[in-house]
């Protein structure tokens, strides 16, 4: 495996020694796939973050003189019932997929994942115990039916909450969909550390007993020294890996949850909750647009993520050539 | 193996205590008090006061979740909310009879397209028909229902007006097509492509050889040595099929109108239904708990290297 690794540096050697990173990074960016998806990643986050500049019209600007258009040079995606520009709202929606993927991300997976896999994998015995049992059983039913109701739960309670913070900001936070957003990330964040905890646990259990680590803790190194300085970035190349096969799961959650009418609420748009709103018979025959455009943005979304998650994949695994 | 099957099955209690006692607890300290969703517009304090006091809404919540889960053990999920006067155990059982046939179509639909497609692509390893049966898999295992549900809508219903689109008529019913055929694409591509690789990995035995050796017709060779063989990992896959199940079952049950276990749950959840919501988590995860150990406990079977009731797998 050594040697293996070895191997493309050996090539590569005029540029000086690349780290990992840089030869994995070179590597995927070789394959077309892997760098067309992140092209096409970049251009659909990329518009969602700046959604509110590369769109000409505002998401809940109506017009009720050209309502359910066809689609024409000025409304390319055409328009909805109330009038509003179809592809402005499709981006509104992809921001909010921005969002919920890379929150839910950050904090379940990254966040709470790494951290109680590190300290289950380092620690072992009854912390790992507690660990490994909460995540067993949290992965043991269908998620999905749990998520829906704490979703629902607890968002009057915490819009409330906020609404309580809100008289102190004075600023209006409710109407921007932040209550949302945090509260379907994190009932998703609930539910995704566990895959990730189990998975720097087990790195962590092998890459423990190496003699760096001994070392480092020979010079007297702190233990949250050694857990992120020395064990940490040893786990990082699965890690990625995860992170790029989950990304799929999450945005595919999201839209299921907003399709079923609990997570996002409208104004804020979702291309889930826009699949919902014209996901019936008759505006497919009057008005097909309205529903095709934003299940085919999805459908590419969804295809792109997975064509990434198996490209990283290859690029990242050592193993591979 | 005996003692694995108990072990596992012992955790099956826990997990359903824990997962109910969320959901029980999320109802009773979330918004919307279920005498009040009981009552509707009309809410005269006394009678608010006698119905929490006959229904035992007054107890400590912990009495209240003792009394549930005895109640749950002897087969009584309590009375719907919504539909009053109706118990949960008697909706469930009519919505979740309209699921497993929708499912079960979806799955026959898969087993009975996919098993001979991927046979066909693997005898004909490297063709044009085998190509494009990949792509095919590739295609159907990433495209969303999302996508699948309405344009089969369109084409079907609308452009061929052929099929009808709404509704449920029971399994030997029109209406059960579209979306058995919207549900079992995903399906269809896993087992298409899982048959094709056992396929190929089967056809390369010597006892294939042999068996060709010996002047067995064509016809006796794949069906006797090389499909029987080449189903064991397909068989295995329909087990975790049933876990994308749940999945599936609230898109296609909404886009189709059909009144399943999916509609039923949401609807429950708009209407805080709670005995109703309950009482569907106690059943999925129920299935689902046992699905997986059976799963399990095949896999052994399959690959004798793969050890029951080890550590955790790193």
């Amino acid at each position: 495996m050594l040697r293996e690794q070895a191997q493309p540096s050996l090539s590569e050697q005029g540029q000086g020694s690349p780290s990992y990173w840089a030869i994995s990074i070179r590597r995927l960016l070789r394959k077309k796939i892997g760098v067309t998806c992140l092209v096409i990643i970049a251009i659909m986050y990329g518009s969602g973050i700046l959604a509110p500049l590369v769109t000409p019209y505002g998401y809940n600007d109506q017009d009720l003189s050209i309502t359910k258009q066809s689609p024409s040079l000025s409304h390319p995606f055409g328009t909805d019932r109330l009038g509003r520009d179809n592809l402005t709202r499709i981006i509104y929606g992809l921001r909010t997929t921005v969002i919920i993927t890379v929150v839910t991300l950050v904090t379940g997976s990254l966040a709470l994942g790494i951290t109680l896999g590190l300290l289950a994998g380092y620690f072992g015995r009854f912390i790992d115990t507690l660990i490994m049992r909460v995540g067993e059983v949290s992965s043991s039913f269908p998620e999905i039916f749990l998520v829906l109701i704490i979703v629902s739960t607890l968002k009057p309670p915490i819009t409330s909450w906020i609404r309580e913070v809100e008289d102190v900001v004075g600023f209006d936070i409710v109407s921007l969909g932040v209550v949302d957003y945090l509260v379907l990330s994190l009932a998703l964040a609930i539910f995704s550390w566990f895959a990730m905890a189990r998975l720097v646990r087990g790195q962590v259990l092998q890459a423990r007993e190496n003699q760096y680590v001994e070392a480092a803790r020979s010079i007297g190194a702190t233990t949250p020294r050694i857990l992120l300085r020395h064990l940490l970035p040893n786990v990082m190349s699965p890690v990625i890996v995860t992170v790029s096969a989950g990304l799929a799961a999450v945005a595919g959650s999201e839209v299921l949850i907003s399709f079923l009418g609990i997570g996002i609420q409208p104004p804020t748009p979702s291309l889930g909750l826009m699949i919902f709103e014209n996901g019936s018979i008759s505006v497919l025959r009057s008005d097909p647009h309205l529903l095709l455009f934003p299940v085919l943005t999805l459908s590419i979304l969804l295809f792109t993520f997975n064509l990434l998650g198996d490209a990283v994949a290859d690029a990242f695994n050592p193993r591979a050539r | 193996m005996g003692a694995y099957v108990i072990h596992r099955l012992a955790w099956l209690p826990v997990i359903l205590l824990i997962v109910s006692f969320i959901t029980f607890a999320l109802g009773r300290f979330g918004p919307g008090d279920p005498v009040e969703v009981l009552m509707g517009q009309y809410t005269d304090p006394d009678v608010v006061e006698r119905i929490r006091e006959q229904r035992g809404l007054n107890d400590n919540i912990f009495v209240q979740y003792g009394r549930y889960v005895s109640d749950v053990v002897q087969g009584d999920f309590g009375e719907s909310f919504k539909y009053r006067g109706r118990t949960v155990s008697e909706l469930l059982k009519k919505k979740m009879w309209v699921s497993a046939q929708l499912n079960l179509a979806a799955l026959f639909l898969s087993v009975s397209v996919g098993v001979p497609l991927g046979l066909f692509a693997a005898l004909r390893q490297g063709t044009f028909w085998d190509t494009g049966t990949i792509a095919f898999t590739l295609l159907g295992q990433s495209i969303p229902v999302f996508l699948t549900a309405p344009v089969v809508l369109l084409i079907f219903a609308l452009k061929l007006d052929i099929l009808p689109t709404h509704g449920w008529g029971g399994l030997f019913d029109t209406r059960v097509i579209l979306p058995a055929i919207v549900m079992g694409v995903p399906g269809i591509a896993i087992i298409t492509r899982l048959t094709r690789a056992s396929t190929l990995e089967v056809i390369g035995q010597d006892y294939i050889r042999t068996a060709r050796a010996k002047g067995l017709s064509e016809f006796t060779v794949q069906r006797r040595h090389v499909l029987r063989n080449a189903m064991i990992p397909v068989i295995t896959m329909l087990g975790f099929s049933l876990a994308g199940i749940a999945f599936t079952s609230f898109i296609v049950e909404r886009f189709f109108g059909i009144p399943g276990i999916g509609n039923l749950f949401i609807e429950s959840i708009f209407a805080r239904d709670f005995p109703i919501i309950n009482a569907v988590i106690i059943i999925g995860t129920t299935m689902f708990v046992i699905a997986n150990l059976i799963v399990d406990l095949i896999y052994p079977c399959l690959d004798p290297r793969i050890r029951l009731g080890g550590a955790y797998a790193t």
